[in-house]
């Protein structure tokens, strides 16, 4: 099935640049999307997948292992690990694994193999869905709604990078290092506040208000239900240049240097929003690395730093829930603040 | 043009009434997929059956009509393991669900205003995408799943089928309006066809569809009507569009033309027009927008892209030879085009339902238009009572249910070992013996509803008032944490009434109190009694009550509102002794300057938790409302 493409995507700049931003750098710790039905937030997500390029992995690993890593960090089920290490590597894409509502807690974590234990009496482990992602993306629609055993559970594993499963006779340890992308709709529930910060980036999505945007939007929906693959082969060209970016700056966002003034400025800001301990500055820092390489600069400014605060900080508040007065507005505030123009 | 003229002045309205509804079947059955579907609202009854028969006999050839109960479980809805054949063959058999053998057609979702969230989340992704993924049960799998719904939806007044269901379906259908004894016969699918007309089939319409184009400027002129509508969501905008297409299909037009619009607008935006704008303002004069909206968009992102080739004024190209040739193209094509937004809210607005303008103006809630916030999360709130969390060993009885999956993967790895232990010969047959049988865990009720019922007459006093309305706030800070729901009730004068029903807007609940009026006399027992009334409520949808009652006890209005204060205190005592039976636990907040033992004796008969304020700060009257709040839940 043809997927809407991601450059097609009218405005939702914020949305786009955090996206891009975890796909530059996946130790940012995800993004939570929060928006009204109908804002193309699902949409944005399954169009990342088609621009992200190809990784080298084991062939037939189910955890899709990287050739180059350490071969020790490997579970039984991946051909590196059995007889000799002998492997063959195989270009596959970027799984972004998507984890519907009323997945169980087996498939998610993986369980035993009962097809297997049934016929052949072999106790052989099934790896679920946590083992699909790794290395990708999982998407959870409507994480607000997911029962929140389920959701604790997620966030650990995608902090600590590793799924340990105990159940049913079955003990494993296999790698999952992945991006979780959440979103949803604040108006069917919310989320718990104690997991609200776990995330790395959070946004609000809107629809756009002005006439000459929705009817571009509408249009190009339509253009793609019509004729799905002309659409996307319109939009090919665009496609490919920003797969192009993200290859570039994954490649060097190692080297983007990241000046200790901006440190400092990124430090300020988060002292003047009172954000609770390390992370918020972290991730800040990280994302604005991760802006300066998707720029192609080769070193962080601080406007790279004003441009990700919202989305790094936003839902780190210490929050007072009678507030009405938007974070996002609280964050603008201060980098007014913290950023005399 | 001259046909949507006709159409408006078209006869009474109540005929107007059943044409729309064959209008909306013709168009449903073409393409159920992408109008997503029809959201009926009214009671079961002939009305519903004659409109669901109509439809039913217009639908193409496919897959038998499905109904989803109200009950469903995930296992019926999405495929699971078929249990006999599973343990007749000994390998794990499985069975598709509801959803995909309905694929290509159309599924009707009963008692729709009751149905849980994560059956609506599954009913959304199957109309979004045309897809199921499936990950549960050891099976993984993508399934095609292009459906319509029929979403019955039998609420009363303020109940509704979820929003994200009524966002998703192009037609919303009031079955109020319609004259039972107007009904077309069934299988009459032909009402609206000019004579001489040949009858299109819905499958060979839709073979049609492809080669209809829609311009900008149409799809501009719905945008518009619907924002002047107050319709934010964009989906909306979509539906119509394709609504229009699919009429002009029928029409047999290649292009999507006024009367397209017309219709599409009335039946598609008009029911979903909101009180947020009201309706009969003029549009506001789009002149210098229009200039400033041309062809290419301004509003592009920032991200280099080229224009595909296809993104021109239309979205398909020109077809050869349309068969109804485009009246007045050129020298009326301006003001044809000036006044083609003021005929698309024309219409919407003819769609509006009748009564509607009288309701915005009394600043009432449209009947059949959802609210757009804050009740969303008290109406969709599943009843979480009854959701799986797991499994455990035991034996299925008392109610609890066998879980197949885990029964078999418990006893998968001893087969070998049974086989060679009875060595019967049967190398098919499971053997399951009692160890391995494992029963669903469901989660109890957990979802607490605050209800608090707070005096607000004279004899409280302002002051006592501001206090009781500090400590609530308080409380909302941990219901906030805790995701409980709130309501809030105030008494005074001879009267009770629900300010907020519950909700989980804490914002809401907070102005609400902060704008709560003090002054009166006190009908301590109307208060006890309508919060007694929302607890019952609560209970029905399964979430556990727990009302905190906040007063001074000096009731001095009898429940019948005459004033007196022993009939009064008589009938306080009673509304007490009511709530002790229905066994919701209560808190006594005596918010008297001095203690009494009249407030004492009456938490003495609800059974509530007495604590007199003056004695108290926040922290202690959240700490008790927690521990209770854990005791309601554990009922």
């Amino acid at each position: 099935m043809a997927v809407f493409p991601f450059t097609a995507i009218v405005a939702q700049d914020e949305l786009k640049l955090a996206l891009q931003l975890v796909a530059v750098d996946p130790t940012l710790g995800g993004v939570l999307v929060f928006g009204d039905r109908g804002t193309g937030k699902s949409t944005a997500v399954r169009a990342l997948a088609e621009l992200l390029p190809p990784m080298s992995v084991v062939a037939g690993c189910s955890y899709h292992c990287d050739p180059a890593g350490d071969p020790a960090g490997c579970v039984a089920g991946c051909p590196r690990s059995a007889g000799d290490g002998e492997h063959r590597v195989a270009e596959v894409p970027v799984p972004v694994v998507d984890l519907p509502l009323g997945a169980t807690e087996d498939r998610i974590v993986g369980a035993l193999d009962l097809e297997a234990a049934l016929t052949r009496g072999e106790r052989i482990f099934a790896p679920g869905l946590l083992a699909a992602a790794n290395r990708g993306f999982l998407y959870i629609d409507e994480v607000n709604l997911l029962p929140d055993h389920l959701v604790d559970l997620l966030l650990d594993v995608a902090a600590s990078g590793q799924n340990v499963v105990e159940r049913e006779g079955v003990s494993v340890r296999h790698p999952a290092r992945f991006v979780l992308i959440g979103s949803g709709n604040p108006e069917e529930g919310e989320l718990r506040p104690q997991l609200l910060d776990r995330f790395g980036l959070a946004l609000e999505v809107q629809t756009p208000e002005d006439i000459p945007t929705r009817v571009e939007v509408v249009k190009r929906r339509m253009a793609f239900e019509q004729n799905p693959d002309r659409f996307v082969a319109g939009y090919a060209a665009s496609q490919a240049e920003v797969t192009r970016r993200l290859i570039d700056a994954r490649g060097r966002l190692r080297e983007v240097a990241v000046p200790e003034r901006v440190i400092e400025r990124a430090a300020a800001l988060c002292q003047a929003l009172g954000t609770d301990g390390l992370r918020g500055e972290l991730t800040l820092v990280r994302a604005a690395r991760a802006a300066a390489s998707l720029d192609g600069a080769t070193e962080a400014e601080e406007w790279h730093v004003r441009r990700v605060a919202a989305l790094a900080l936003r839902h780190r508040l210490r929050r007072d829930p009678l507030d009405e007065v938007g974070s996002g507005v609280r964050v603008e505030r201060a980098i007014g603040e913290v950023f005399p123009s | 043009m001259s046909g949507a003229a006709a159409d408006r002045a078209g006869p009474e309205p109540v005929d107007r009434g059943w044409a729309d509804v064959m209008l909306v079947i013709r168009l449903l059955a073409v393409d159920p997929f992408a109008l997503g579907g029809i959201v009926v609202r009214g009671r079961p009854g002939p009305v519903r059956d004659r409109v669901c028969a109509l439809l039913r006999a217009q639908l193409p050839p496919g897959p038998p009509v499905a109904r989803i109960p109200l009950h469903v479980t995930e296992d019926r809805l999405l495929g699971g393991i078929s249990l006999p054949d599973t343990l007749h063959h000994g390998r794990v058999v499985r069975e598709p669900g509801l959803l995909a053998r309905s694929h290509g057609g159309i599924v009707e979702v009963a008692m729709a205003e009751r149905v849980e969230s994560h059956v609506v989340s599954h009913l959304c992704a199957a109309v979004d995408r045309g897809e199921l993924v499936l990950e549960r049960d050891s099976v993984s799998a993508r399934v095609p799943c292009r459906l319509g719904l029929v979403v019955l939806d039998e609420g009363i007044d303020d109940e509704h089928a979820p929003p994200a269901l009524y966002d998703r379906l192009a037609f919303w259908l009031a079955l109020d309006r319609l004259d039972p004894r107007a009904a077309p016969p069934p299988g009459d699918a032909l009402v609206g066809e000019r004579p001489g007309e040949q009858r299109a089939t819905p499958s060979s319409v839709r073979a049609r569809l492809g080669d209809v184009r829609i311009e900008s400027d149409a799809i501009e002129a719905l945008c518009r009507a619907a924002l002047s509508l107050g319709i934010p969501d964009l989906r909306a905008v979509l539906l119509a569009a394709t609504a229009a297409r699919v009429h002009a299909a029928i029409a047999g037009r290649r292009r999507v033309e006024a009367p397209d619009l017309d219709v599409a607008a009335r039946l598609v935006l008009g029911p979903r027009a909101t009180p947020a704008v009201d309706p009969d303002l003029p549009e506001p004069p789009p002149e210098d927008e229009r200039a400033s909206a041309p062809e290419p968009p301004p509003a592009e992102p920032p991200s280099p892209e080229p224009t595909p080739p296809d993104e021109g004024d239309s979205i398909e190209p020109a077809a050869s030879s349309p068969p109804d040739p485009p009246e007045d193209q050129t020298a009326e094509e301006q003001t044809a085009e000036a006044s083609l937004n003021e005929i698309v809210l024309d219409a919407a607005k003819s769609g509006i339902p009748d009564g509607l303008l009288d309701s915005l103006r009394a600043g009432a809630i449209p009947r059949n238009a959802p609210r757009r916030s804050g009740q969303a999360g008290a109406t969709k709130a599943s009843r979480v009572g009854g959701r799986p969390v797991g499994t455990r060993a035991g034996i299925p009885s008392h109610g609890a249910r066998l879980h197949v999956l885990e029964t078999l993967r418990a006893a998968a790895p001893w087969q070998r070992l049974r086989r060679d232990a009875s060595r019967t010969s049967h190398t098919g047959r499971l053997q399951i013996r009692r160890e391995d049988f494992r029963v669903r865990q469901f989660r109890q009720r957990t979802e607490t509803c605050v209800i608090f019922a707070v005096d607000a007459s004279g004899s409280s006093a302002q002051q006592r008032l501001a206090e009781a309305k500090g400590a609530v706030e308080r409380v909302l800070a941990d219901c906030y944490v805790r995701r409980d729901h709130v309501a809030l009730i105030a008494f005074r004068g001879t009267q009770a009434t629900v300010v907020l029903p519950p909700t989980r807007s804490l914002a809401r609940v907070r102005r609400r109190l902060a704008a709560l009026a003090g002054g009166g006399s006190t009908p301590l027992a109307a208060g006890i009694d309508a919060a007694l009334a929302l607890a019952h409520d609560a209970r029905d949808k399964g979430r556990a009550p727990l009302v905190v009652l906040m007063t001074d006890g000096r009731g001095n209005v009898a429940r019948d509102g005459r004033s007196g204060a022993s009939q009064a205190q008589e009938d306080a005592l009673e509304s007490s002794r009511r709530l002790r039976h229905s066994g919701v636990p209560a808190l006594l907040l005596d918010t008297a300057p001095r203690p009494r033992p009249r407030v004492r004796r009456l938490a003495e008969q609800m059974n509530a938790r007495y604590l007199p304020l003056p004695y108290l700060d926040p922290a202690g009257i959240s700490r008790e409302v927690q521990s209770l709040a854990r005791e309601s839940a554990c009922r």
